[in-house]
């Protein structure tokens, strides 16, 4: 990669790290952002236990409260859940899955739209009325709604989830990069590397896209966010992740019928958890639009 | 304007069959149809006179005009848990779900708009800041999850409201709605909190930036050195501007909400159509799945072609730039 365009992205960078320093607030949803990313990676690590593992649950210890200890002197710091598992542990695990789906398609997602975007705005013409007809459509119908229809018809898994998400995000993708690189393509350093031979592919990705990246990563953010929780949903309504692969969703479903009998941990914490995520990634996301969006500005 | 319309509902019915081609080859081409239609405690002899019927032995092409024609005449097949047809039991349950959704938007307009006007108004200050956050919060908060708190907040540790079911139905005006009797009214509060939290916020949002973009125009400068009260100037000049973007989403997100609506009635035990989903998808009950899809989807792009008419003759622009 040559200096310049290096330069560049320092330069977005430092405005991203710059926008954000001065906010409190978003600086907050950053490190929590930071920290939960950090603990899902590391997660097999940090837990106490294994959730998954038969031979280490004892169904004596099941519904604990937070806080008490187990047969052989481990502390539940917030409480075991109908078969004996410690929450703690199986949300770190839960997270893990959460973040895994939401951010895995939200980058194929920024992957396939990001082409088809640019593919629609370079050539124009048929190519782009085709592209954005379909597109049109995609973003005419809720997220939830095509989510749905697609797992009612192809019944739940863990890449039919994925699946589901990617088709339903692809679309904002392709509608920002596109109009993006509308703007971009008529500016004279593109006329530039035409008229030095530089290669189609080339020009798209090498000069086009480094300039459409400020409403990517916007968008990005704001779609993980969203895949994360459209996941936890559809997991929640019993036709997202199967049992074997439990989110944060499932979590909270487990809990949901001991919520009536007053077993409240069971529920409420990997909510919170899943509520921290989203909020904290919603913030961020946020901060950035209003810093790189050149209409608002930094008032 | 008749140009307008006509095109506009050629698209509609374009969107229709293109979503009816997608759900039938949902349906016939990923799994063995006669699997997906047939009950599976139906006898042999049953079988192979329901693959006839359906004409599941002809070539796809031919079975998906059946599939079009029969569901033209509202035949979308029988329910195998009810065993009526499938598209009786939708109809039976959606007055119930455009019940929940209608209260929800009424909710999220009548607090959303002040909020968002408030905020709006005085920009980066305390109040907007709080107001801006919470709108954050608001749709970061998952839905369901959201319901749940209300349910364990206000019916199980207070007592104050019923968590499940859609109480006492009256009637008026020959329509029987939980809205009027008080059982109705305190079974479809939380419900309908629940469903409109999400849109509060998208609604706060919008009418924030509405106010926002509107602010400084000339016809507000000019409308105060005419010396117009700022009351007038805010809830007449602004308001009218801000109300084109608000119609057009309100109604695209009328859709969104049907289809929220499903996690909402799912966690309420609300009668509506989008619990019947969920229990005709765990129940494996094919036909009423597929009358859903396709009935959501007609709703949604009537919704989608009445919010495109409306906002036409709201704003002529619309029309002219579609008509070029």
């Amino acid at each position: 990669m040559n200096a310049r365009a290096l330069f560049a992205e320092d330069m977005l960078l430092g405005r991203l790290v710059f926008g954000i320093s001065r906010s409190p607030k978003a600086v907050v949803a950053a490190v929590v952002c930071i920290i939960l990313l950090f603990a899902a990676v590391i997660g097999p690590y940090l837990t106490p236990q294994n959730p998954f593992d038969l031979a280490v649950l004892d169904i004596l210890d099941s519904k604990l409260p937070p806080g008490s200890q187990s047969m052989d002197g481990m502390n539940y710091w917030l409480g075991t859940d109908g078969q004996g598992r410690d929450m703690f542990s199986a949300m770190i695990y839960g997270l893990r899955t959460s973040l895994g789906v939401g951010v895995f398609s939200g980058i194929v997602a920024l992957l396939v739209g990001t082409v088809l975007g640019l593919i629609a705005a370079y050539f124009g013409g048929r190519i782009d009325t085709l592209i954005m007809r379909v597109v049109d459509l995609m973003l005419g119908f809720p997220t939830i709604l095509v989510a749905l229809m697609l797992l009612a018809l192809l019944g739940q898994g863990l890449w039919k989830v994925i699946f589901a998400l990617i088709l339903v995000q692809w679309a904002t993708f392709a509608r920002a990069v596109r109009s993006a690189a509308l703007v971009e393509k008529n500016k004279d350093y593109v006329e530039a590397a035409v008229t030095l031979g530089i290669g189609t592919p080339r020009i798209l990705i090498g000069h086009i896209l480094p300039n459409c990246l400020p409403p990517l990563i916007v968008i990005g953010m704001l779609q993980v966010a969203n895949a994360i929780s459209a996941e936890a949903t559809l997991s929640f309504l019993g036709i997202g992740l199967p049992i074997t692969e439990p989110s944060l969703g499932l979590l909270i479903a487990n809990g949901y019928q001991l919520l009536m009998s007053g077993e409240y941990w069971i529920s409420v914490y990997p909510g919170v958890l899943l509520l921290v995520l989203v909020f904290s990634i919603n913030i961020v996301g946020d901060r950035l639009r209003e810093v790189l969006n050149p209409r608002l500005g930094e008032r | 304007m008749t140009v307008f319309v006509i095109r506009r509902f050629l698209q509609s019915i374009a969107v229709l069959c293109v979503t009816a081609v997608i759900v039938f080859i949902g349906i016939y081409a990923i799994g063995d149809p006669a699997e997906m239609l047939i009950s599976p405690d139906a006898s042999p002899a049953e079988r192979a006179q329901v693959v006839a019927s359906l004409g599941l032995d002809k070539p796809l092409w031919e079975q998906f005009f059946t599939f079009a024609w029969n569901a033209l005449h509202g035949d979308l097949g029988r329910s195998f848990v009810f065993n009526r047809p499938s598209i009786a039991l939708i109809f039976e349950r959606l007055p119930a779900t455009l019940e929940l959704t209608l209260t929800g938007l009424v909710f999220a307009l009548v607090l959303g708009i002040p909020l968002g006007l408030l905020s709006g108004l005085k920009p980066n200050s305390a109040t907007d800041e709080v107001i801006m956050t919470g709108s954050i919060l608001g749709f970061s908060l998952p839905s369901f999850w959201q319901g749940m708190m209300l349910i364990m907040i206000f019916s199980v540790w207070l007592g104050w409201l019923p968590s499940t079911g859609r109480g006492q139905m009256g009637e008026f005006l020959g329509i029987h709605s939980s809205l009027f009797t008080l059982d109705g009214l305190t079974h479809l509060i939380l419900p309908a909190i629940n469903l409109s939290l999400f849109k509060l916020s998208l609604v706060i949002r919008l009418t924030r930036t509405g106010v926002r973009e509107t602010m400084p125009l000339d016809f507000v400068k000019f409308a105060r050195a005419k010396g117009i009260s700022e009351r007038r100037i805010v809830f007449v000049h602004v308001f009218k501007n801000i109300l084109i973007p608000l119609i057009t989403v309100i109604g695209l997100e009328l859709g969104s909400m049907l289809a929220f609506a499903v996690v909402t009635e799912t966690i309420f035990a609300w009668p509506g159509i989008g619990k019947l989903l969920i229990d005709s998808i765990m129940r494996l009950d094919r036909p009423v799945v597929v009358a859903y899809l396709l009935v959501i989807v007609s709703l949604f792009i009537f919704i989608n072609f009445v919010v495109d008419v409306l906002y036409s003759l709201v704003d002529p622009r619309v029309r002219l730039g579609g008509a070029q």
